[in-house]
């Protein structure tokens, strides 16, 4: 294709993605790198309702005009990056000369945030990714020897997990694993533990954020899997069941090379979506014990003073986390392309 | 499936039917049960006095004389005028699938037959732009959309979720086109037709199924998003997700909860119907699609 | 229960009417604010108004959109409904205009108790106030044969009577959900310990000492006496557990307890047995453990003076004495003359009695109340002791408010 046609073709979508992400991507990085100026205090006199106080307050006066002389704020360069809230690099440096054993370091840097987050979201996100992608095969295996009737409502409910808004499916479990609820009593019986509480232990919170993972992210495998099956080359298969093949050197050496290419694009797409888990913590109100990067750009953003310079710190380094994430498959991308060139 | 090799031994059919079994009750026993509760009272529903109250409806029975009530329904539907978010919901994801595929299919088309570096590196970009997390993006929106009057209403939205969409639009049916032969719309060029005839005359009649899949898959973004409808529109044009978000109440807010019970299982039956009338195209779409990475 | 709602709200509409001649503006009203019962009737009230264009954006999100909202110039926004936490955000940012020349022209009838004054300007007109405060259930006190409580140390005694006695399992209620509302709480103990947030004129925090660690040790006993899952409990949660019948001693918010035993399906025990305080005190102090709140509406500071006059006129007329009648009188503690309390209202009133201290409007309070927020959930879950969660919390402090200038 020619330049110029490829040009005519891709301009509306190249225009949309510019104008909504790539400016935004831009005032992000920006953002991330100036903070607010010092603030002007004075004290005032405060009234309300319930008497008059003494308290600080900021002197508008002086504050507009630092802002009107360098209105991006102060240059902070990667100072957000490397405070306590971010990567925390002098706490680490800290902890790494106080600590007398390599345990006691992790134990002082499991305590900044930044380090605990990562902790939870690459176990969420190395556990839930392959764990959705085999549940979807078996599913979508099993579902393709069904009978041609059953199959339309198989799949439908089969979806179901996945079409229904995280945030109301997330709530829906929520309430039905608390310790009173039905799946929450159904586990009490089961372990013979009258005080079993998912909700209140770290451990468990984390089982069932990975549980909820899995549920809500294999239905999306399961389809782009079933959707591969039916492309399967009868003839080859058949040709293997004639030298004698098992049903499982079937699947080894004819189903699972046949679908490859979707479970890249499946794990491509969930270690990103993974990676940046939200929906379930929030649902769950399980930040006490499980937090991610996207859950702290929320924190700072729903907080009564927005740290709007902490928030684009945290976005981008979300962007080089999946970007450090789907390095390989990005690198395996670029050879086919070559390949194909 | 007639074909011989897939016929199973008896033993293995049992056991995948008894796995199909037991996965249809993990995916759908949370929306049966919900169901079951949204005819109940709050107090029922949480049954934190004890569970059996969900099933039996025991405080739903005390309040009206039967364990079933439909005031949750009545509440949203009437009431909160649940009704207006689901027409704001079906503007949005008609508008958000015909924009985002016809971007896309045009996007998606050229990456495909272009055989420069920069395809490749466009496709990166798409994917970087993807990994941008949604609230980051809309707390930026903010700002300039209500500077330029645009905030709050419908279109905004509109076009925020088609842009948000469209890196994994883009990546959908490059792969698709790329299973489509190349040969097709070269001979129609050899047969004097422009890039974009050839596109319109040949490859448009065999795209479908692709399409469609594509299209089911921004249709559930639009759908489920919480993110941008939630902070872009105000209160009169909520879509569903929002608006049953605010049943749910906050600190200062006595929730309904049952409102919201009622509105989830409202929510749903649109996607059933979708999902039954598509079925077939679903299934076929992603087949000659096939994605690939 | 729809016909009776239905019904009231006719009635609210032809009171309504009544008073429609009352308000004429000329130019753009424009209202974003929460979204509860007594702010909709603020709207609603606003919206009365002719001549000019009244539009309202009430809802739970307002405190992320009000402040792009009002940056414009002019502004999307020509008022918003805020609280004493949330009016510092407009302030820094220098959204919202003194209104002493719009109280002097069309202001006559707001009591001076109603106005917010900083330095010697009126920024906020207050309509309602709240805080949080003892809700209790009275039938099982009198079985155990126990006074009120009036201090935390009697609610844990009490606690563990009812405990012991095989009455409840867990007695004690709380939002002690993480994030905001766990920070709360340990506002309302640190200020009934008589602790200081910050040292005074500057923004250097100053929790880390004994008061702190009190506050936390108290935290902690309370909670041995909650549901287990106490982290995830916000104040709906903790509402469920006191209608389930699971809870007999709570700290609730004043705002909540009119409708608290109103849902559908609540026992009659429970019914019956309501009953509210004012707050407790904590650790031998005389401030009581609580903080008051009110909430209350500003004007733009980016709009012409022309809206500006009727987004004013509008709200004066919205919270004007004649809007009291039986359905809004019992939707707040409002601080409107003429306001006959009712008996909802008690407790909130007996925290203003008892000379309980506002939440503090200073800029960099909500940096610290985030920072509590995420930062006190591992002592609560005993994986921490109380100095090092204190020293955290200092830390996520430090660093949220070098960012914003404000060390």
């Amino acid at each position: 294709m020619k330049h110029k046609t490829f040009f005519w073709f891709f301009l509306p979508t190249a225009v949309a993605m510019l104008l909504f992400i790539a400016m935004p991507l831009v005032s992000v990085v920006m953002q991330s790198l100036f903070t607010p100026h010092e603030q002007v205090f004075k004290i005032v006199e405060t009234c309300d309702p319930f008497g008059c106080k003494q308290s600080t307050g900021i002197d508008l006066e002086a504050t507009n005009s630092l802002r009107a002389e360098k209105p991006l704020g102060r240059f902070a360069g990667l100072n957000i990056y490397l405070d306590r809230g971010h990567l925390a690099s002098s706490e680490v440096a800290a902890a790494w000369l106080k600590s007398d054993g390599i345990g006691a370091f992790f134990n002082a840097i499991g305590n900044l945030p930044f380090y605990r987050a990562m902790a939870f979201t690459l176990t969420f996100t190395f556990l839930v990714t392959p764990l959705a992608i085999i549940l979807g095969f078996v599913i979508a295996v099993s579902v393709n020897s069904l009978h041609r009737h059953l199959k339309g409502l198989v799949i439908f409910f089969s979806l179901l997990p996945m079409i229904v808004s995280p945030l109301i499916g997330s709530l829906v479990l929520f309430w039905m694993i608390d310790s009173r609820g039905i799946l929450g009593n159904a586990l009490q019986w089961l372990f013979q533990d009258p005080d079993l509480s998912l909700k209140a232990s770290t451990g468990l919170t984390w089982v069932m954020l990975m549980v909820y993972g899995v549920w809500h992210t294999a239905p999306f495998a399961f389809v782009v899997f079933y959707a591969g099956l039916q492309t399967l080359p009868q003839d080859t298969l058949e040709s293997s069941m004639i030298d004698g093949a098992s049903r499982w050197q079937q699947i080894k050496y004819v189903v699972i090379p046949h679908i490859m290419p979707l479970v890249t694009f499946v794990a491509l797409i969930q270690l990103m979506d993974n990676f940046r888990v939200f929906e379930p913590i929030v649902g769950f109100n399980a930040s006490a014990h499980a937090t991610s990067l996207s859950w702290f750009i929320f924190n700072d953003l729903a907080g009564e003073t927005r740290l709007l310079s902490s928030a684009s710190t945290t976005s981008v380094l979300t962007i080089l986390g999946v970007c450090i994430l789907l390095s390989p498959v990005l690198v395996r991308t670029w050879r086919d392309f070559n390949r194909k060139v | 499936m007639s074909s011989k090799a897939l016929k199973q031994p008896p033993a293995l059919r049992t056991f995948s039917t008894i796995f199909v079994v037991f996965w249809l009750v993990i995916a759908a026993f949370p929306f049966l049960w919900t169901l079951w509760g949204s005819f109940k009272v709050e107090l029922d529903f949480f049954s934190k006095a004890d569970w059996r109250n969900a099933l039996t409806g025991a405080r739903t029975f005390v309040e009206y004389g039967t364990a079933f009530t439909d005031n949750g329904y009545e509440g949203a539907w009437v009431q909160e005028e649940f009704w207006r978010s689901v027409l704001n919901t079906a503007i949005v994801c008609i508008s958000v699938v015909t924009i985002s595929l016809t971007l896309g299919t045009l996007g998606g088309y050229a990456l495909s037959r272009s055989s420069f570096r920069y395809t490749f590196w466009l496709l990166i970009a798409a994917l970087i732009f993807r990994a941008m997390p949604p609230i980051t993006l809309v707390s930026g929106y903010l700002l300039p959309f209500f500077e330029w009057n645009l905030w709050g209403k419908l279109p905004t939205t509109i076009v925020v979720l088609v842009a948000i969409n469209q890196p994994f639009t883009l990546w959908m049916l490059h792969s698709f086109f790329q299973k489509i032969p190349k040969e097709l719309d070269e001979s129609a060029k050899v047969d004097g037709c422009s890039q974009f005839q050839a596109f319109r005359r040949v490859i448009i009649p065999v795209m479908w199924p692709g399409v469609i899949t594509t299209g089911l898959f921004s249709f559930l973004l639009a759908y489920n998003d919480f993110a941008v409808t939630s902070m872009l529109l105000s209160t009169d044009n909520q879509t569903m997700v929002p608006k049953i978000a605010s049943f749910l109440g906050t600190t200062q807010t006595e929730g309904n909860v049952m409102f919201a019970v009622a509105a989830v299982v409202s929510a749903t039956v649109p996607l059933f119907i979708l999902v039954m009338f598509f079925q077939r195209q679903i299934v076929s779409g992603l087949t000659q699609g096939a994605v690939k990475g | 229960m729809l016909l009776k709602r239905i019904a009231l709200t006719s009635a609210l509409v032809l009171t309504a009417s009544a008073a429609f001649a009352d308000c004429t503006i000329s130019g753009r009203v424009s209202i974003i604010g929460n979204e509860f019962p007594a702010i909709q009737t603020i709207g609603a009230g606003a919206s009365e108004c002719t001549g000019g264009e009244v539009t309202t954006n009430l809802t739970a999100d307002h405190q992320t959109l009000n402040v792009p909202g009002m940056q414009g110039d002019p502004a999307e926004y020509t008022s918003a409904i805020v609280a004493n936490s949330s009016i510092v955000a407009l302030m820094n940012d220098d959204l919202i205009r003194p209104l002493d020349d719009l109280i002097a022209e069309h202001g006559q009838d707001l009591q001076k108790s109603q106005l917010i004054t900083i330095d010697g300007k009126v920024m906020a007109v207050a309509f309602m106030a709240n805080a949080q405060h003892l809700v209790y259930r009275s039938d099982v006190l009198a079985k155990i044969g126990v006074d009120v409580p009036t201090t935390y140390e009697e609610m844990l005694a009490a606690a563990e009577m009812i405990r012991s006695q095989g009455i409840m399992e867990n007695p004690v209620g709380g939002a002690y959900a993480s994030g905001w509302n766990l920070a709360q709480e340990f506002n309302n103990m640190y200020i009934g310990m008589g602790g200081e947030f910050f040292s005074a004129g500057t923004a250097e925090v100053s929790i880390n000492n004994a008061q702190g660690v009190a506050t936390l040790e108290m935290m902690k006993s309370l909670s041995e006496y909650m549901n287990p899952d106490f982290l995830t409990h916000d104040s709906n949660a903790t509402n469920a557990e006191y209608r389930a019948g699971n809870v007999a001693l709570m700290n609730m918010w004043g705002s909540r307890a009119a409708s608290l035993v109103e849902a559908e399906g609540v026992a009659q025990e429970v019914v019956d047995g309501m009953a509210i305080a004012g707050p407790m005190t904590v650790g031998g102090g005389n401030i009581p453990a609580t903080t008051l709140w009110w909430d209350g509406w500003t004007v733009s500071k980016n709009i012409s003076d022309e809206d500006a006059a009727a987004t004013f006129i509008a709200l004066t007329h919205a919270i004007r004495p004649e809007m009291l009648n039986e359905e809004t009188s019992s939707q707040a503690v409002w601080l409107i003359s003429g306001y006959e309390p009712t008996d909802a209202s008690e407790g909130v009133i007996a925290a203003a009695n008892a000379g309980s201290v506002p939440y503090p409007m200073l800029p960099f309070q909500g940096l610290l109340h985030t920072a509590l927020g995420a930062e006190l959930t591992d002592f609560m879950q005993g994986k921490e002791d109380a100095a090092t969660a204190l020293a955290d919390i200092e830390a996520a402090y430090n660093a949220a408010a070098k960012e914003k200038g404000f060390l």
